[in-house]
């Protein structure tokens, strides 16, 4: 099922699901070097994103969260893509330095709706601002 | 967002890399917030400078090219570029920190690194246009100089610098630099009771723009104003303040329903902590010439040939330190360390202590998050002085 919404990062990627249904700080909430998330209000704890299509419904926090992302990239530990209800320009600024591909404001609420769940396989197209659900 | 024919090719990547990705930062926050267009600006102020804060991410700044479009700035970073091995700065850490200076360099910003760059070089102007990082020169530039800036991160400023412009949304509009929030004080206050006021004015606010109503014989100083733009801006979500009586957009504003008051028992409590300071740190925001010609008053007053006997450390950037090198000397007399580029929070070397004296109420709420556990406790810069003999 393809799914338009808007681009806010450009690229195409394809992996499996990690959904949270919380706004995510990423300076301190996710570890740069391992990917794996250490903020413990998240519903999300202890989950790796690493190369997951990061499905969350937006960013907060310190705009150095921005630079988390990034660093998450370099250490091979970034979500491969990710997915937001609105995005901010936390995790805007971060997935475009970082090269990772970011849709929001998609015409069905996929999280709310629970059209997709964790592990399933979804793509990402950034540059056209659309997902499809395989 | 519409983009003219010159960024629509910025954009399809024709001027570069660098600037492709400056320009796709600048149109994702355009359209994430509904900006119109992009508008040009008159210069960009620079956070994200601190290798404490930004880590390895300033491998993104060093893969960067080309030069900024406007006159550029950058925050403090961590140690005194001159002094850091004195003030116990690992050599590591120095040669990061150093790479990364280089690297903003590279790209023509001017390494002038501290937080008030609307006390150096040109001040901003009623109505220009800016895009600016550093939540207490937002406040700062937007509230009492009347420019407009909106509350840039550091990745958007330096996105804005490269392309000498920024999306025209939130305060660059006149509509919305308008008050949501009246706040009265029934109190007169004066020297840190500036920077008490706008903790709490940053914490009740939410991001309503407030009208702050003082007493008739409170008149804040420009900085008792750099204090009240700190402490708002660490505590709150919001880019501006307006000042009725004081600040140049004040008469041409409404009157807002909501209303707060603040009371003298609310200033007061701030300094109600008993806890010893073992250090006392002055100059966040950087201190100006005035705050350090006055705190050589205190010190003379108060030390009558004695030197002080905890660590003292004052913050300021390094072209008023030159301006003020006799007094800055004088001051130095008394074992006090006058300290720039850097400060008590971006720099790793205060990591050691248990509680800070200061006057500063943006230290008050960053000093127990960034600082290895120690606590802040607020006092009058007189106080902060006596505390130190």
């Amino acid at each position: 099922m393809k799914i338009k919404g808007r681009s806010i990062s450009k690229g195409v990627a394809t992996g499996k699901a990690l959904i949270s249904k919380h706004k995510i700080s990423f300076l301190g909430a996710v570890d740069p070097t391992t990917g794996i998330i250490v903020d413990k209000s998240l519903d999300v704890y202890e989950e790796e994103i690493t190369n997951c299509v990061l499905i969350f419904p937006g960013g907060k926090g310190s705009t150095v969260g921005s630079y988390v992302i990034y660093q998450l990239k370099k250490h091979g530990k970034s979500p491969c893509a990710m997915i937001n209800r609105r995005a901010d320009t936390i995790v805007a600024v971060g997935a475009i330095i970082a090269e990772i591909p970011v849709v929001d404001s998609l015409e069905i609420d996929i999280i709310e709706d629970e059209l997709i769940r964790d592990g399933e396989e979804v793509l990402v197209n950034g540059t056209e601002g659309y997902v499809e659900l395989r | 967002m519409h983009l003219t024919k010159e960024e629509e090719r910025i954009y399809g990547g024709e001027e570069g890399w660098t600037k492709k990705k400056a320009m796709e930062i600048l149109v994702a926050i355009g359209d994430i917030n509904s900006a119109s267009k992009l508008i040009p600006i008159k210069s960009a102020h620079v956070s994200g400078v601190s290798y404490k804060t930004i880590g390895e991410a300033f491998e993104f700044i060093n893969s960067l090219e080309g030069t900024v479009k406007v006159k550029s700035t950058l925050n403090p970073i961590g140690m005194d570029i001159e002094r850091w091995d004195k003030i116990g700065i690992s050599g590591e850490f120095a040669t990061k920190q150093t790479e990364v200076l280089a690297a903003y360099k590279k790209l023509g910003i001017t390494a002038e690194c501290t937080c008030v760059p609307y006390l150096l070089g040109r001040m901003p102007k009623m109505g220009e246009h800016l895009a600016w990082a550093e939540s207490s020169a937002v406040l700062y530039a937007n509230s009492v100089l009347g420019a407009r800036t909106n509350m840039e991160g550091a990745p958007s400023a330096l996105a804005a610098a490269l392309i000498g412009k920024t999306p025209f949304y939130g305060l660059h509009q006149t509509e919305n630099r308008e008050p949501g929030i009246r706040v009265c004080v029934k109190c007169d206050i004066v020297d840190a009771d500036y920077s008490a006021l706008g903790f709490l004015i940053g914490n009740l606010v939410g991001n309503k723009i407030p009208v702050i109503e003082l007493t008739s014989s409170s008149l804040p100083s420009k900085d008792e104003l750099k204090h009240l733009s700190a402490a708002i801006g660490a505590t709150g979500s919001v880019g501006m303040y307006h000042i009725r009586g004081l600040t140049p957009e004040a008469d041409a504003i409404g009157v807002p329903a909501e209303k707060i008051e603040i009371e003298k028992g609310d200033v007061k409590k701030f300094y109600e902590e008993n806890e010893e300071a073992d250090v006392i740190a002055i100059g966040c925001p950087h201190c100006s010439s005035l705050e350090l010609q006055h705190i050589y008053e205190l010190l003379r007053a108060e030390g009558k040939g004695r030197k002080v006997k905890k660590d003292f450390f004052i913050f300021t950037a390094r072209a008023i330190k030159q301006r003020m090198q006799e007094v800055v000397k004088k001051i130095e007399n008394y074992s006090v360390k006058v300290i720039c580029d850097t400060c008590f929070v971006v720099s790793p070397a205060f990591e050691r202590y248990r509680c800070v004296l200061t006057n500063s109420g943006k230290m008050l709420r960053y000093v127990p998050l960034l600082c290895g556990g120690a606590k802040a406790k607020l006092c009058k810069t007189e106080e902060c002085v006596r505390k130190a003999f």
